[in-house]
């Protein structure tokens, strides 16, 4: 005998998917407006020519895709993002690492050597910027004239094509360590010195109990730090209008710094959509294959 | 009596509280210290206390290239500001975008015809199209040259070199070196960093060479002129009497007041500041002569924006009108070095008064004499960018003069060939 389904449980049913809605609705209107039709207006807008005052705008297929594929701006400031992001994402989580390693050591003056590393983080990229463009200056610049004390002539980082980008991953290099320092730091807390103790019973040294218990205790940390890395490192560019303004010759410009340029000085808000859509691409595929096959590799528990 | 009392009270009524206000946006961009928005701000204080029909709020809006995308924003919203000044060589991008008005439509009276034709005809080159007035000259520029007083004393030289031989000569002479042959003096400095188009064109205007065909939409990067102009400016480091790579604008004046260069190309923008800093004495001439003596003209436009009510207009029209007469133009250009756009403001008293007691401020305008327009063209931004990395690339070594400069015409011919 199959019992009658009682009617009085289905209203709190119903009442919990309201609830449920109610409680997405906020978050969900302004993830809508402010990302998921902004996202799709410009894909819509990447077919389209850029309106100008006297001449409206129209469909153009994939004009601004051609446009894009033959256009070598287009691939050297590609190309500088992906030198830019194998020049600070390693760099940056490797001293992170050591950093964290350092202070979370029962050192004299523990408290001020992480603030010291963690001030860099703190400062707004546009001061900090303008700090290093100091740094940088030929000729009365702090660099030049520490290297000038030991007798060397002057140097120009920003100014040549060859050392330009180079100087900017300095400056992000510096700016992002300290901030990965602080998740290192907070995972090397939750490690249960147990499992430490443990291991100097058994006779290892140093060396293996970070290669065989610390690191991979780490490993999470270091996705969620790397992942972010990555995209920092497609998204962080206001040190470059201060420094260099991509110059010398787009020598030291990035994707993200060539779409404002296309969008906000050229006006040409089309071309710039088209940019978009690949610099969005390119990032969902950066953080699916790191999420998709870099998280079998990772040891949770 | 009582009557009499009565009236004069309604007419202060009237007077007092005008019915019909109009609201006007002004916006406005700085891009020297902190003094010229506080001068604009009290000039427009001053207007809309003497007129109180109308009520102007200038709204500052950060560097050239925000005023300018806001402006365009705004626009695009349909709330653009009844009037904005912005770079002069913008003017064909607002034009393009349908966004101003001629300022000849709203010239009636023949007082007002006369006011268009009061400028200085080199700053009106960047102001017309189809001889028709779309911008009105009001903190304008020039670049000139600054040169260090005592080190070309030092170096047994007592004026300003006036040919580009003569620069190159004076600055060889001027370059010093220390024991292990390290440069401690340049003789010259043309910074290069963010828009070198604006100085480099000091070197093709006194080469005798035209950047842009009129209307804006032919560039003449190839021109052997324009090539010869830029070998020179390359061989400036090349034998070793300018500093090498891309030179930083902005710590260009800082330069000079440490040493580090004798003399140095820069905005007369600059000249309140190497007024106060600079530890020495220092001169002002004009850029060095090839064919000729030839400079740039650089700096900010009035625009009257589209969208805004006929009386609206017409306000913001009679604003620009009075803020651009000699009183108020003098009290501009004095607070901030910017080059007074009319004869007229030159010889009022304020003015004669300020040149007898500074007068290297009289070289910027002797200078406008053989003053060209700024590059501008249509889409100017992405045309002004592809003439930049071409310097660029020729000043770092990585291509030829006339290989970047043939390159650059060929991608400025694809950018401009829809406008023509």
């Amino acid at each position: 005998m199959v019992p009658p389904r009682p009617p009085i449980k289905e209203r709190p049913m119903q009442r919990h998917w309201i609830h449920a809605w109610l409680l997405l609705t906020p978050a969900f209107v302004f993830l809508l407006a402010f990302t998921h039709i902004p996202a799709l207006t410009t894909l819509w807008q990447s077919f389209r020519t850029t309106p100008r005052g006297r001449r409206p705008s129209r469909w153009a297929g994939l004009e601004n895709y051609q446009e894009l594929i033959s256009d070598p701006i287009f691939w050297k400031v590609l190309g500088n993002n992906i030198w830019f992001a194998i020049g600070t994402i390693p760099t940056s989580i490797l001293i992170a690492l050591v950093m964290a390693l350092w202070v979370s050591e029962r050192l004299p003056g523990r408290g001020f050597v992480r603030m010291a590393y963690f001030t860099p983080t703190v400062l707004p990229m546009i001061a900090v910027a303008n700090i290093w463009l100091f740094f940088y200056t030929p000729g009365f610049g702090l660099f030049d004239q520490i290297t000038g004390f030991f007798g060397f002539g002057q140097s120009n980082v920003l100014g040549s094509p060859k050392t330009a980008l180079v100087g900017v991953m300095v400056v992000t290099i510096w700016k992002e360590a300290g901030f990965f320092m602080i998740f290192y730091l907070a995972a090397l807390q939750t490690i249960p010195p147990s499992l430490i103790e443990a291991a100097r019973i058994e006779g290892a040294g140093p060396w293996t109990i970070f290669r065989r218990v610390t690191f991979p205790l780490l490993m999470p940390t270091t996705l969620f730090i790397g992942v972010n890395a990555v995209v920092n490192a497609f998204r962080m560019i206001d040190h470059i209008f201060v420094l260099t303004g991509g110059g010398p010759d787009n020598a030291s410009s990035l994707l993200l710094y060539y779409i404002y340029e296309t969008a906000f000085r050229f006006w040409d808000t089309s071309y710039a959509a088209s940019l978009t859509v690949v610099l969005l691409a390119l990032l969902a595929l950066l953080a699916l294959g790191q999420f998709f096959f870099l998280d079998r590799k990772v040891h949770y528990k | 009596m009582i009557s009499k009392l009565k009236a004069a009270a309604a007419a202060m009524a009237l007077a007092a509280s005008p019915a019909m206000a109009v609201d006007l946006e002004f916006y406005f961009p700085v891009a020297v210290g902190g003094a010229a928005a506080n001068t604009i701000e009290d000039l427009t204080a001053e207007y809309v206390a003497a007129n109180p029909d109308v009520n102007i709020e200038a709204i500052y809006a950060g560097s050239y290239q925000d005023t300018v995308a806001k402006a365009l924003t705004a626009a695009r919203g349909g709330n653009a500001p009844q009037l904005s000044v912005i770079l002069s060589v913008d003017m064909y991008t607002l034009y393009d975008e349908d966004l101003i008005h001629a300022f000849d439509d709203f010239a009636t009276t023949d007082e007002d015809k006369a006011w268009l034709k009061s400028f200085y005809p080199a700053f009106m080159e960047n102001s017309m199209i189809d001889g028709k007035t779309y911008g009105i000259p009001f903190q304008r520029s020039t670049p000139v040259l600054y040169y260090n007083k005592e080190a070309l004393a030092e170096a047994g030289l007592n004026r300003a070199p006036e040919t580009w031989d003569e620069m190159k000569e004076w600055a060889a002479k001027l370059t010093k070196k220390d024991d292990s042959g390290n440069v401690t003096q340049w003789g010259v400095r043309i910074p290069s960093s963010g828009f070198p188009y604006w100085l480099f064109q000091g070197l093709t205007t006194s080469n005798g060479a035209t950047l842009v065909s009129e209307g804006g939409t032919k560039t003449n990067f190839d021109d052997p002129k324009v090539v010869e102009a830029l070998e020179y400016l390359v061989s400036l480091s090349k034998d070793g009497v300018m500093a090498p790579g891309i030179i930083e604008w902005g710590a260009t004046p800082k330069a000079f007041f440490e040493g580090q260069t004798a003399m140095m190309w820069t905005s007369t923008g600059n000249l309140t500041n190497v007024r106060k800093n600079a530890p020495f004495e220092f001169g002002v001439a004009m850029l060095p002569a090839k064919v000729s003596r030839g400079a740039p003209t650089g700096g900010g436009n009035f625009y009257l924006f589209k969208g805004g009510s006929d009386e609206e207009t017409k306000a913001a029209f009679d604003f620009i009108k009075w803020i651009s007469q000699p009183t108020q133009a003098a009290k501009w250009s004095i607070a901030t070095g910017y080059v007074a756009p009319s004869p007229a403001t030159w010889d009022s008293d304020v003015m004669k008064a300020y040149v007898a007691d500074f007068p290297p401020a009289l070289v910027a305008r002797d200078q406008l004499e053989f003053a060209t327009a700024e590059l501008s063209t249509y889409e100017n931004q992405r045309v002004t960018r592809i003439f930049n990395d071409a310097l660029h690339a020729a000043i770092t070594g990585e291509k030829s003069a006339a290989e970047a400069l043939a390159e650059a015409q060929a991608k400025a011919d694809d950018v401009l060939k829809d406008y023509r």
